[in-house]
């Protein structure tokens, strides 16, 4: 069984983001790490190679240089390899762009299994996933809760707003796992410490065979043409609680139908 | 929070060590301070958060590759204490018998004892206490009673210890005792010994744990003991080096101590960092007259002279990790760093205390257990006024005319 994982390097998710005003874009200069939501997909693969299915965990990332410290995070989180495409050209891609440099680094080997985390912190897009597996016509599901393997079947729990839905697939298929998935174990010191050691592959485009107008700002169709921050919450509901609190908040989330 | 509060910049690590250390603050984070201050109300022992380190490897971090343990430098060893501390210096206390004894193991130890001990002292399987004090003898470690005598392959102990951190818990103790009480002077008749016993049992041959562990201000959550040995049998090849060790107890235990005064210097700069921490966000949380009391003048110069206690308590132990780790003697150096460490962080914990004013005093609010966990601090590993005695004297050696 042979299970990729696409994981991004994100800027620091408890440090505050910050827009440059000149390009509208996420200021990437301060500290970066591995996207929080990536640590649950590792965790899954690393589970279904403990359960005793023979498992070849590589994680694949593209990004700069210097995420080469994020790819090692991921590594000492539990994958065996890991296939990092860095190439200047890449400066600037959007979703579709960067789906199109992952498929073709996906394409490389032939994995059975390629997952996700659910969204980056970033960008909080949701969506590589299924532009990943557009691309390399496979079938995709996103929100995994939980995943069963049957020989070359999949099982997918998948979250949905009013309870789960079950979904059987062939492999080869995609999936991103929800948050809620697992608990990502604490990668151990030794883990840590021999992540370096592990088997890394950087790719330059040329190596990928990629064609370097097809990503980067050329092979990018997003413009961002304003920034507006959300409209604020509607206006709240004060209960004072004069013995009938409870019955209170109860009528209201009925109405609101977050309780039937 | 934007920048993050006490950063590893400006000390020059590696990669590796400062993800190793991120990985712990992460743990401590997570795991540590959420839970502390139940635990601590309780003074319950905080298995979850010891399985979770076991786990990660930490209990091996000074022990040498070949025998299963990380083999870290010092000077991550030192800032992963402090994080720990940072989170529950219990914390640190727990793994500290660890250190020490594994330690004493690695550099005095015959091989059979290493192959025997280290592995599962680095896999945490094996859990172990230190210990030299007694009640008629503290920092006098000179003045020790406790006798063991030969009779055919075994070794009879007598005699009391006292503050033994870990001792009910602990299967291993590494024990000072005198062989030859009538040497002199003292130190030459003392040896280590390895004493096994098994973990938890309050009576062991003729050994006696009484209960309950002794009360302490703070440093709850780790029991400290009484050890009572009453005619107790064990082989003799529990002396730690094997028949030549016999003797050389005292040094073996001394030759330790330098990192073990390290690991309080850095204990400081954990708890000193935490009580930063939430000194600098209550200041900018709490209003008095009119704005938040970080913008009235008395406050800053107790944030200001916070921050640069702790920014010098942590040049000072990794300068003194550094120059111990490239193998020359550190005494001064490491007593240094306890002194300064350990007194910032006593002024820490008392300043941001009273920047949380009558809350402070509360039971409710962190910085109280801050408070009471860092007069330990002062008197351990040679007490505060000890330190100052081997700093001058070690000066006194090197620059003698
Ligand atoms: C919670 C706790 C846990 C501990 N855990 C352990 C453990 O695991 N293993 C272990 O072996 N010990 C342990 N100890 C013991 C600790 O190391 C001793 O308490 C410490 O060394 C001081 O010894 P003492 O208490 O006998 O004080 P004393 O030595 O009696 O000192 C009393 C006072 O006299 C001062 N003093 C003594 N000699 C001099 C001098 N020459 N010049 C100037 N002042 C001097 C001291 O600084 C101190 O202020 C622990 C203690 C505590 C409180």
């Amino acid at each position: 069984m042979k299970i990729a994982i696409c994981v991004k390097e994100v800027p620091d998710p408890t440090a505050e983001k910050r827009i440059d005003p000149g390009t509208n874009r996420l200021v990437r200069t301060g500290e970066n790490t591995l996207n929080p939501y990536d640590r649950h997909a590792i965790e899954e693969a690393v589970r279904i190679k403990e359960s005793g299915v023979e498992t070849e965990i590589s994680i694949v990332l593209v990004g700069p240089a210097s995420a080469a410290r994020t790819v090692d995070k991921a590594l000492a989180q539990g994958g065996d390899r890991s296939v990092h495409l860095a190439d200047d050209g890449l400066a600037d891609s959007d979703i579709l762009a960067t789906s199109r440099a992952l498929a073709a680094l996906l394409e490389r080997d032939a994995y059975d299994l390629v997952l996700f985390g659910q969204q980056a912190s970033d960008a909080e897009c949701y969506v590589m996933a299924a532009a990943v597996a557009e691309r390399l016509d496979r079938p995709c599901v996103s929100q995994a809760a939980s995943l069963t393997l049957d020989g070359s079947t999949l099982r997918v729990k998948r979250q949905v707003e009013t309870g789960y839905d079950t979904v059987e697939m062939p492999l080869p298929a995609v999936v991103s796992v929800s948050d809620a998935i697992n608990e990502p174990r604490y990668p151990s010191l030794p883990a840590i410490m021999g992540a370096k050691r592990k088997p890394h592959e950087v790719l330059s485009l040329a190596d990928a065979g990629i064609d370097p107008d097809t990503v980067g700002g050329a092979g990018s169709r997003t413009t961002v043409r304003g920034l507006s921050k959300p409209a604020g919450r509607g206006a709240s509901v004060r209960i004072e609680d004069d013995g009938t609190a409870a019955e209170k908040i109860l009528a209201f989330l009925v109405e609101n139908k977050v309780v039937v | 929070m934007k920048e993050r509060i006490c950063s590893f910049d400006g000390l020059d690590l590696s990669d590796d060590q400062r993800d190793v250390l991120e990985a712990i603050r992460g743990f401590v984070d997570a795991e540590i301070l959420p839970t502390v201050h139940q635990l601590e109300a309780d003074d319950e022992f905080p298995q979850k958060i010891v399985d979770g380190l076991r786990d990660m490897g930490l209990f091996g971090m000074r022990i040498p590759v070949e025998y299963g343990g990380l083999g870290l430098d010092l000077v991550t060893y030192a800032l992963a204490i402090a994080e720990l501390s940072r989170g529950w210096t219990s914390v640190s206390g727990i793994v500290n018998g660890q250190y020490i004894v594994g330690g004493m193991i690695a550099t005095h130890g015959t091989e059979e004892q290493k192959q025997r001990f280290l592995p599962r002292l680095a896999s945490g399987e094996l859990r172990c206490c230190f210990s030299m004090t007694e009640p008629d003898a503290g920092s006098d470690v000179r003045a020790i009673r406790m006798t063991a005598r030969r009779e055919g392959d075994e070794l009879v102990i007598d005699g009391q210890k006292m503050w033994v951190t870990n001792g009910l818990r602990a299967g291993l103790i590494g024990l000072l005792v005198k062989t030859d009480p009538t040497a002199d002077p003292p130190q030459k008749g003392m040896t280590a010994l390895l004493v096994e016993k098994e973990a938890g049992q309050e009576q062991v041959g003729g050994l006696t744990i009484p209960m309950p562990p002794l009360k302490k201000l703070g440093y709850k959550g780790v029991e400290s003991v009484e050890l009572v040995f009453d005619g107790h049998r064990v082989p003799a090849s529990a002396i730690l080096g094997g028949p030549d060790g016999e003797g050389q107890g005292f040094y073996q235990m001394m030759s330790g101590i330098e990192t073990g005064r390290i690991n309080v210097a850095a204990r400081g700069l954990g708890i000193a960092m935490r009580a930063f921490e939430l000194a600098i966000r209550y200041a900018q949380e709490r209003s008095a007259f009119g704005k938040p009391i970080g913008q009235h003048q008395l406050i800053q110069a107790k944030l200001a002279d916070m921050a640069t206690g702790i920014e010098a308590s942590r040049q000072l132990i990794v300068a003194a990790a550094r120059k111990k780790q490239a193998g020359g003697r550190a005494d001064v150096e490491a007593g240094m760093a306890k002194l300064f460490a350990t007194e910032v962080a006593q002024r820490c914990a008392e300043e941001s205390m009273r920047i949380h004013g009558g809350y402070g005093y509360s039971r409710e609010y962190e910085i109280e257990r801050l408070y009471r966990d860092t007069p330990l601090l002062l008197i351990g590993e040679g007490t505060n006024e000890i330190q100052r005695l081997i700093i001058a004297r070690g000066l006194l050696a090197r620059h003698a005319v």
